[in-house]
């Protein structure tokens, strides 16, 4: 990897306040501070320098000169991200791209909008709202994160078992490459001759080139959207629940599971009217025409019931459906007031695995002597349990990051994933030599060897060593949690 | 449908080629021989047969998840999976009884519900694959969401087995709609587009938008309730047996598609306006364009640049031999090629694996 000596900083500085106005330039301790983390607030590094340039010839010409001094970069959008993907290096530039913050096209009749990559993920379906058109794909932070960390990340939420995921959802990148050049990454078509550049950019993690414009894809809103709020009074059922909802070829525009740790904090907090005393609920929302949603409402009613669904309710009208979802969106701040502390995780697995994986997490949640409240994407199997802690308590931080070790490993024994939507970033590199071989690592540097052969953008991140894998112990998940301290955050 | 695993047979013949310096030109039902460069390359050149590894490896309905050997036939998949009222959800065509599943991912081919539902990158899950270093890598997998490493499995989609032989492949699958109908009618080409235009920014329940011969056909899918009501606000007539219509359209058995000329592909904005003087056939709600030309190659390229799109010379004709061109498939900007060949020759260093036939140096 390369390192900048203090030399060609000195060099660079020089350079790069001939390129950029003195306030696109932050140096001192107070400038810098606010950089230090991202929504992973566990991992803190200030940077050596911050840049906030304006325009895409700007970018060109900072990731020029860095690529000439063999000084590294590290591209930030918003800052909302949960992995360290975007913590700084001591001796790095940190690239902020906060001032691309323009919608620059909407274009209805070809149901696309071009955007830079600093404006936020609603704010996109906000100025198409007068053409009854959105952008679908609503991680929960929606409000503050960035198109362009959204990209990077191939950010998930609520509505991707129907609507997909980024990767789904998005047209064409310019992307500026290691050594400041512009390129074009798939195209305003929906077919792109040539190697799918465009899905392997989009959650790369900022390691193959910065992004600098956005073209997403657009979608017309549905006429109908309800949702079901069915309580059971086990776990188990309600996850063989969401099995059958899709078993009977019904795909829910959301499919969400609490259990009842979570609903009884997101009640206190959200006063949602949620049924305290359930073992778990599931939120089924379907969406689509009035006719479709009407026929397929009163299906999954039923369905639901003789599934063992101890009670129902559904929305009848947006008010309703709103308060139904506040409680599960702010399931995570519910949780943080109830815990002095808690451990997020984002594991992936199939879905018929969920009863599977629900029992054993209880288990360890008993062996381990801490609780855990689960949040669940169900309907695409992607789990957040948070494991509630106290890291006052001499040890207890130990025993969560073990138990959290212990769930991850769970989930790729199941055939699933370390990480469903929030990245890899710092914080589950570790993880990547449980997930991953050997061969498949290197593959992945020579591919970020194939963009960014002398290791500037972003280093360290996203792809451990395979020296770091070997240390390990390869399956010692465990071992790797100890590296780092947990956990309070979003 | 038979289960033969012959990972280790194929890994084995690709090591044998890395050694002797074999060319390799992988075969799956030999249905779509004729998509991409004409293979000029003097050298040896063996043929690996994809289609002797073949069977399903899992599959659960209720996962929305099937995962098969690359030598599976596209017919046996799409009918276990309409036994189970489930279907691939980009109509991959088949252009031959023998097509494969590994055919249909290496040339990333989505046939006409793709701007509604996707295209077959958009469905594929995970990959396993033996790179032309004879290793063998597995990389994403049957979960919806999953962002551990780079997104390799959806890199092999369309790169024509250039980097790398597909093994396995796991993909996302949709339940079949309950009703499905076309209504056709008759119009212009540019009152089409604009027709097509504005039912794209609408939420009926469209699953394909196309146009030929004065003739717009709309096909709505999904709950019996939302496709009939939509029928009525669209006019027109209901087309008869409008399965057939769309099968032919997708496996080009449609009279349009007997003609003695050069067939060229065009992938386009759907507010594109393509006009070349020639009859076309629109499909992907205006995003797509079928053209028989033999026109220079320069010209049908450039009114696609022009519109923001791309065009590839999909088929030759038989007579028309002479108006080949090198490369199919339309040139790329100089940086994005050469980060092409950076993938290329990390996958397949020695350049064994259908060598030339996405672009000659690839």
């Amino acid at each position: 990897m390369t390192t900048a000596t203090k030399d060609n900083r000195e060099s660079l500085r020089k350079h790069l306040q001939q390129i950029l106005p003195k306030t696109s330039i932050l140096e001192t301790e107070e400038q810098t501070r606010p950089y230090e983390c991202d929504g992973l607030t566990a991992y803190q590094q200030k940077p050596w320098i911050v840049v906030l340039p304006e325009t895409i010839a700007q970018v060109q010409n900072i990731l020029y000169l860095c690529h000439e001094e063999g000084v590294p970069v590290v591209a930030r959008g918003a800052g909302t991200g949960l992995s360290g993907g975007a913590l700084p290096l001591a001796n790095g530039v940190l690239l902020s791209l906060a001032k691309f913050n323009r919608i620059l096209d909407i274009n209805p009749a070809n149901r696309s909008a071009v955007v830079e990559p600093g404006v936020r993920n609603l704010a996109i379906s906000q100025a198409v709202e007068e053409f009854n058109l959105y952008y679908a794909p609503d991680p929960s932070s929606q409000i503050a994160c960035t198109i362009g960390g959204n990209v990077a990340e191939n950010a998930g939420g609520v509505h991707c078992l129907k609507y997909g995921l980024t990767v789904h959802n998005i047209l064409q990148l310019k992307i500026v490459t290691v050594d400041g050049e512009l390129v074009t990454v798939g195209s305003q078509a929906l077919d792109t001759p040539g190697y799918d550049l465009l899905a392997l950019m989009t959650g790369s993690e900022g390691m193959l080139g910065v992004i600098v414009e956005v073209t997403v894809k657009l979608l017309p809103r549905p006429e109908q959207a309800q949702v079901i709020l069915a309580a059971f009074d086990d776990v188990v059922k309600a996850g063989e629940a969401v099995g059958a909802i899709i078993a009977e070829g019904i795909i829910p525009a959301g499919l969400e599971m609490m259990d009842n740790p979570a609903i009884r904090a997101a009640e206190d907090y959200a006063h949602a009217d949620y049924p305290i005393d359930a073992e778990a609920i599931l939120l089924c929302e379907l969406d689509g025409t009035s006719e479709e949603v009407t026929e397929q409402i009163k299906f999954v009613e039923k369905l639901l019931t003789n599934k063992g669904a101890t009670s129902l309710r559904t929305s009848k009208d947006e008010a309703e459906r709103l308060k139904l979802w506040l409680g599960r969106k702010s399931a995570f701040p519910a949780v943080g007031r109830i815990s002095p502390d808690y451990y997020c995780m984002d594991g992936t697995i199939p879905r018929y695995q969920l009863p599977t994986i629900l029992k054993k997490i209880s288990e360890l949640s008993k062996e381990y002597n801490l609780l855990v409240a689960n949040v669940f994407h169900a309907g695409d199997g992607n789990l957040h349990p948070l494991i509630l802690y106290d890291a006052n308590i001499k040890g207890e931080l130990e025993r969560t990051e073990e138990f959290g070790g212990k769930i991850l490993e769970l989930c790729v024994e199941a055939g699933g994933t370390i990480t469903g939507e929030h990245g890899v970033g710092k914080e589950k590199i570790d993880q990547m030599c449980v997930q991953f071989k050997t061969l498949e690592l290197q593959i992945f540097h020579d591919i970020k060897h194939s963009f960014d052969p002398r290791e500037l953008l972003n280093p360290g991140k996203a792809v451990p060593t395979l020296h770091r894998c070997a240390e390990l112990g390869g399956m010692h998940v465990h071992d790797g949690l100890l590296s780092h301290p947990g956990l309070e955050r979003f | 449908m038979k289960n033969i695993n012959r990972t280790q047979e194929l890994q084995d013949r690709v090591r044998a080629a890395v050694n002797d310096k074999t060319m390799l030109k992988i075969v799956g039902g030999n249905s779509k021989h004729f998509y991409g460069n004409k293979n000029t390359n003097t050298n040896k050149n063996e043929i690996l047969e994809t289609r002797i590894h073949q069977g399903i490896i899992s599959y659960e309905p209720s996962e929305l998840v099937i995962t098969a050997r690359a030598g599976t036939s596209l017919k046996d998949i799409e009918a276990l999976l309409a036994e189970n009222n489930q279907m691939l959800p980009f109509e991959p065509p088949h252009f031959g009884e023998h097509a494969t599943l590994g055919g249909a991912i290496a040339t990333g081919l989505s046939g006409s519900r793709r701007p509604f539902t996707g295209s077959a990158r958009d469905f594929v899950l995970g990959t396993k694959i033996i790179t032309g270093k004879g290793e063998i890598m597995s990389f994403g997998g049957q979960v919806m969401k999953n962002v551990a490493g780079y997104d390799v499995s959806r890199l092999m989609v369309g790169a024509l087995g250039s980097l790398g032989v597909l093994l396995e492949i796991s993909i996302k699958i949709l339940p079949l709609p309950n009703t499905e109908l076309t209504q056709v009618i008759a119009i212009s080409q540019q009152d089409a587009l604009q027709t097509m235009h504005e039912l794209n920014q609408t939420p009926l329940p469209l699953s394909a938008l196309a146009y030929e011969n004065e003739k717009l056909y709309i096909r709505l899918s999904g709950a019996e309730s939302a496709v009939h009501s939509a029928q009525k606000k669209i006019s027109g007539e209901t087309l008869v047996h409008a399965d057939n219509f769309w099968q032919q359209l997708n496996e080009q058995t449609h009279p349009f598609f007997v003609e003695d000329k050069s067939l060229w592909r065009l992938s386009v904005p759907y507010t594109a306006n393509i006009d070349l003087d020639e009859t076309c056939f629109i499909d992907w709600a205006g995003a797509l364009y079928w053209l028989h030309s033999d026109k220079d190659a320069e010209e049908i390229r450039q009114k696609a640049i022009e519109q923001g799109g791309a065009a590839t010379l999909f088929k030759t004709h038989k007579v028309n031999k002479a108006l080949d061109v090198e490369e199919r498939f339309p040139p790329l900007q100089a940086k994005i090629k050469q980060f092409q060949i950076n993938l290329k020759m990390r996958f397949d260093p020695y350049g064994i694996l259908n060598y030339g036939r996405l672009y000659s140096d690839l």
